[in-house]
């Protein structure tokens, strides 16, 4: 199908796409690189008044490490982060997320931004963001705040932001000597959105260890270093915890087995 | 800023295949429809219009992408890189030949996509391995061949080739 009409701005500063988004709300949409929205606006799930492109807005096409994290723009593409020379001493876990997403022909357009102002319970940028406790700053025309991970993702599509506001960055903590990762996905397809992916994160003292695809959002369990049985409980545990959906593509049942079986590969991968 | 509103048609300027083109559209017209029904480009074909299939799969500025996912006025003054333009002065290209030896396609719907994703896939990993080429693949739906030829295609494509170091996208 076509997208519904609507008005189309391209915007060349942060300036003048959150002054849109102030005068027009819940009218307007952000355009970056349109993986997620396009596909709304073809199927007429969306239909926008007013659609506000930033792809080609330079102040924010960028991904840069500034004190402990690494900072993403909201219009830089998967891509030019997956393909960091860097990646893998800098965010390990998203080194061992990206080839999960989507495939490359999507990955070279989307955004990180944009998947995470999405907020597919099933899509891996919001799982690690939360694994690693990662924060998403929103830009307004009245100013700017920070959000962490945990509180910014609030249901299925459901988020923090407001309607006046823009994903303007996302931050991804930067490894630390220590910390080891684990990720592990079941999807039907290589490339398709997870029945359930498992992402942990493993420190001397504590693991964190978060959820993708099962339930409404990514959810987040922090245990201390565990044993093989007290593991194995834990994450039962979390698995009937997390209120996990059932949909054509699996059962809730199916989804728990899956918790519990990939949580255990990626909980020892973090902890190896 | 550049404001389009909802009744206006809009210029859109395209280095397509290395010739300048310009055609009409409407702000919601998409690269895939503008590239067959404004500049006749038909070699891109359109499967699901939502990202799945990879049938409309072009390159923009050089990027494997999907023309359905992409607004026409998006690509305003970029270069757009169809199946039309593969083939040089010496015929078809290394790829393209490859799929012909190794019956890479039936009926061929899907295969204009898969050429230019391969194309891209081959010039950022020289020498990929069957699984690589796999995963490449698996951005895009064949509902003939089963995938076998196709992946034999690449390899043969990529054997072919000198070899290159990897490169950014």
């Amino acid at each position: 199908m076509k997208p519904c009409a609507f008005d189309y701005v391209r915007v060349e500063s942060v300036e003048e796409a959150t002054a849109l988004l102030c005068e027009h709300g819940d009218d307007a949409r952000i355009l970056a690189g349109g993986q997620s929205l396009m596909p709304l606006l073809n199927m007429r799930l969306a239909s926008p008044a007013l659609v506000v492109d930033i792809s080609r807005v330079p102040a924010l096409d960028y991904a840069r490490p500034e004190r402990d994290a690494l900072c993403v723009g909201a219009a830089c593409t998967q891509a030019k982060v997956e393909w960091r020379s860097d990646l893998a001493r800098e965010v390990p876990l998203l080194a061992l997320a990206f080839p999960h997403i989507s495939h490359f022909q999507v990955r070279s357009r989307g955004t990180v931004c944009g998947s995470i102002a999405h907020a597919d319970p099933s899509a891996e940028l919001p799982l690690a963001l939360t694994a690693l406790g990662g924060e998403v700053v929103l830009r307004s025309a009245r100013g700017t705040r920070t959000v962490a991970a945990g509180d910014f993702f609030q249901g299925m599509l459901s988020t923090a932001r407001t309607a006046h506001e823009l994903v303007e960055e996302v931050r991804f903590p930067l490894h630390r000597s220590g910390l080891g990762y684990g990720f592990a996905e079941l999807a039907q397809r290589h490339g398709d959105f997870a029945i359930v992916a498992c992402a942990a994160v493993a420190g001397a003292d504590e693991i964190r260890f978060a959820v993708g695809g099962a339930g409404d959002r990514p959810r987040l369990a922090r245990w201390p270093r565990l044993a093989s049985a007290d593991l194995d409980a834990a994450l039962n545990d979390f698995a009937w915890e997390i209120d996990a959906r059932s949909d054509p593509h699996a059962p809730a049942k199916y989804r728990r087995h899956l918790v519990r079986h990939l949580g255990r590969r990626a909980v020892e991968a973090a902890c190896a | 800023m550049k404001r389009i509103e909802r009744d206006a048609r809009c210029r859109v300027d395209v280095t397509l295949n290395g010739v300048e083109r310009s055609g009409w559209c409407d702000s919601r017209t998409l690269l895939s429809d503008f590239l067959r029904q404004e500049l006749g480009a038909t070699g891109t074909h359109v499967g699901c219009e939502h990202g799945v299939c990879g049938a409309c799969t072009v390159r923009v500025d050089g990027t494997a992408v999907r023309a359905c996912l992409m607004l026409a006025v998006q690509a305003d003054g970029q270069r757009v890189d169809t199946v039309e333009g593969l083939a040089g002065a010496q015929g078809m290209s290394a790829l393209q030949r490859a799929f012909k030896r190794h019956h890479a396609l039936q009926c061929g719907y899907c295969t204009p996509g898969i050429l230019l994703s391969a194309t891209q896939f081959l010039e950022r990993v020289p020498q990929p391995s069957e699984q690589q080429v796999r995963e490449m693949l698996s951005g895009h739906l064949c509902r003939c061949t089963g995938y076998t030829n196709i992946v034999r295609a690449v390899l043969d494509a990529a054997a072919e080739r000198p070899e290159r170091s990897r490169c950014p996208p």
